[in-house]
């Protein structure tokens, strides 16, 4: 396991600034873009486990998560949600990741990880509540370990490193998760968490999505080296996966969740992969995007090679097909039920849980508004 | 049981008994450790209580900030030292996006029982950075508790009713008063003051003097040097920043219908202007003049040798209280 990360480190040393957006034979790939699955001696052991049911079920929740999305989207456009943010394209890099932890792990994300959620056990009601605007957040996050989503880009990674320093201290070998895309890597927060993640040994896993953009931003205006080459620098292992190919993000996932579980301390994974879609439902990149780097990213779907390999061997049938596609659809059923059950919160409650013991202040202007929404409600005027 | 202790051995003694009494108070900052603060608050807490406990972190304030909140959403009850005043901004985002709103944001799910302890003002003849009084800020974010102490007993008191509150707490720390010293009883406790109250520091009839953390002695000898001149002032000593007391400061000013308010802080958009405003809307036909606000200036703080212009002084708050006297003052000379 040592020697992967080792190997993966010196690899990355040698990439030039020209290779950085360099082919897919400089990831940890294990599942070609074609479907054809190739022997990755360092990291085959680690998935030794997943056989063809365990394919299928991460097959499923991708396809169930990206219909999730769909069903987001044209929410969105109907009217039902304020905004979205689609993750169209990065299914396996959050599947994957998400299905290598256990329960007792602790994941902080940014608003993307609806896949994470997903698979955390959040509930389709309460993955929809921030974007239809009706709370500023959807869950209890001691009932999935997972916290509520951070907007502030990168603020979360410090969180996961403080959730790890407590685990330490608790002396359990639960693991804390930071997701953050490309864009975060810029943020001072991202880069002082890998300084305290270091400095502790904590047992953190830094996870990056890179999807090569932070809205119409490209990757290379946050990093002009392989992102994955920065945090060896803070003294923390990094780990370049192909982000499309859930099989070496499980491998890789499970490699460092090994390390943090049996006091190896924090890595870093960079995930790359690519946002199919707009940054959110308000953006448009036809402005921005070129449309020939979107084809030949649509031609790595993580879905579409999966479903090629499975095809290949026999275990996506019609049968399966069909299943997965009823679930997806019960699914989505269910999220756009989930969605039109959510009324506007009451008037009052701008007032609630800003404190958790009275304010004389908050209190005073609380009772000060009700005294006024009775008022002109009564007709008093 | 009460013993005479410098208001900065008075926090000392109140972070030994907070790291005592609860397994999941930890302390975090630059250089608490070995060294004890750059102040020797928390000397001796890492010998006694071990480097897990009382943490030296990286020179990083947002990153101590932010891994506080991670310990917090892990059980735990972290105690904050931001070195001096003026390094509190790198960890702003992190207090007023992150922990001021966690508890809101997650509809009470997640606490944040964290207290950041920030030494505060002027008067010690520093250089830039190490003399501001940054807590109209805080005072105006929601979701944040801010106090600050004026003497040895409130600041063992209240550094401890900080960390017990599971709220967020920005508590200043009168750096220019740390050794002032004073009795200070270990039993008092919530019941004979809460942390959101203010106290009238000294009786009198005739203005209110607001005041808090280190002006509060400045404002006692200004209404002790006002009783040589025959005048009653009535010193209030705020102590909570957010929330604010009013109902104290108000009860003293329907009793002398006149409002002195001062603070080191600038002027524009500071406290006094919100304590003027509120006092005004709850009580003003009990008012005899306009209230008047005595504050540093809406300058950045000077150097060193201009900071006896900058803060506001015994004569300076006389003044003020000669002008709602209706007395002759600095602006009745038409001079201005």
């Amino acid at each position: 396991m040592r020697s992967a990360i080792s190997e993966q480190q010196s690899g990355s040393e040698e990439n030039s600034l020209s290779e950085v957006f360099g082919p897919d034979e400089e990831l940890i790939q294990i599942l070609t873009p074609f479907g054809e699955r190739v022997s990755q001696p360092l990291f085959d052991s680690w998935i030794d486990d997943v056989d063809s049911a365990a394919l299928l079920a991460l097959y499923e929740d991708m396809v169930v998560v990206r219909r999730i999305d769909t069903e987001a989207t044209a929410l969105q456009r109907q009217g039902e949600l304020g905004l979205w943010a689609p993750l169209l394209g990065q299914e396996a890099a959050q599947i994957g990741s998400a299905r290598a932890l256990r329960s007792d792990d602790f994941v902080f994300t940014s608003y993307r990880e609806n896949a994470v959620a997903y698979c955390r056990g959040v509930q389709l009601v309460d993955l929809v509540k921030v974007w239809r605007g009706v709370a500023n957040s959807g869950w209890n996050p001691f009932e999935v370990n997972m916290a509520t989503p951070a907007v502030i880009i990168g603020a979360q990674s410090l969180h996961a490193t403080g959730y790890a320093m407590g685990c330490q201290k608790d002396g359990v070998d639960s693991v804390a998760v930071a997701y953050f895309g490309d864009g975060a890597t810029s943020q001072g927060d991202v880069n002082e968490a890998m300084i305290f993640a270091a400095s502790f040994h904590a047992p953190v896993i830094f996870f990056c999505q890179n999807n090569q953009w932070a809205i119409s931003e490209p990757v290379g205006l946050q990093a002009v080296r392989p992102i994955s080459d920065r945090s060896p620098g803070f003294g923390i292992p990094s780990l370049r996966v192909d982000g499309n190919d859930v099989l070496a993000v499980t491998a890789t996932m499970r490699i460092a969740l090994d390390r943090a579980r049996t006091g190896g301390g924090p890595t870093f994974i960079e995930a790359v992969t690519y946002r199919m879609g707009p940054h959110t439902t308000s953006d448009d990149p036809t402005k921005y995007e070129d449309v020939d780097l979107h084809a030949q990213w649509a031609a790595k779907d993580p879905i579409l090679r999966l479903e090629r390999h499975l095809e290949a061997t026999g275990v996506l049938d019609d049968a399966a097909r069909a299943s997965v596609k009823e679930k997806s659809d019960e699914v989505a059923r269910g999220f756009r039920a989930a969605c039109h059950t959510l009324d506007d919160p009451e008037p009052l409650a701008v007032f609630d849980h800003v404190y958790s013991a009275p304010h004389s202040g908050v209190d005073r202007q609380k009772r000060q508004y009700a005294a006024y929404l009775s008022y002109i409600e009564g007709g008093t005027r | 049981m009460s013993e005479t202790l410098t208001l900065s051995k008075a926090i000392g003694t109140g972070l030994r008994r907070a790291l005592a009494d609860d397994d999941k108070v930890v302390l975090m900052g630059e250089d608490i450790g070995r060294l004890g603060g750059v102040f020797r608050v928390t000397e001796g807490l890492q010998r006694d209580f071990g480097p897990d406990r009382v943490m030296d972190t990286p020179l990083a304030e947002a990153g101590i900030m932010g891994t506080a909140i991670g310990l917090a959403f892990r059980g735990y009850r972290p105690v904050v030292e931001i070195q001096f005043d003026g390094f509190i901004y790198p960890a702003f985002d992190q207090i007023v996006a992150q922990l001021a709103k966690l508890h809101y944001r997650t509809r009470g799910n997640v606490r944040m029982p964290i207290t950041v302890r920030v030494p505060y003002g002027g008067g010690i003849g520093s250089v830039e950075h190490h003399s501001e009084s940054p807590e109209a800020y805080f005072a105006h974010t929601a979701g944040l508790r801010v106090v600050t102490c004026s003497n040895p007993q409130d600041a063992h008191t209240m550094i401890r009713q900080a960390i017990a509150s599971d709220d967020p707490v920005m508590f200043f720390e009168p750096k220019r008063r740390y050794w002032a010293k004073g009795e200070v009883d270990e039993t008092i406790d919530d019941s004979t003051l809460p942390m959101g109250s203010a106290r009238v520091a000294a009786e009198g009839t005739d203005v209110t003097l607001v005041a808090y953390g280190p002006l509060v002695k400045t404002a006692l000898d200004a209404a002790a040097a006002a009783a040589d001149d025959g005048l009653s002032v009535e010193v209030v000593d705020l102590r909570s920043l957010s929330p604010i007391d009013f109902d104290t400061v108000e009860a003293s000013v329907r009793k002398t219908g006149r409002l002195v308010i001062t603070h080191e802080a600038a002027q524009f958009g500071g406290l006094g202007a919100e304590i003027a405003a509120s006092i005004t809307d709850r009580c003003f036909y009990h008012l005899e003049a306009a209230p008047a606000r005595v504050t540093g200036f809406d300058t950045p703080y000077p150097a060193a040798k201009l900071e006896e212009h900058f803060l506001p002084d015994l004569d300076r708050i006389l003044d003020a209280v000669d002008r709602v006297l209706g007395r002759e003052n600095s602006l009745t000379g038409g001079l201005v």
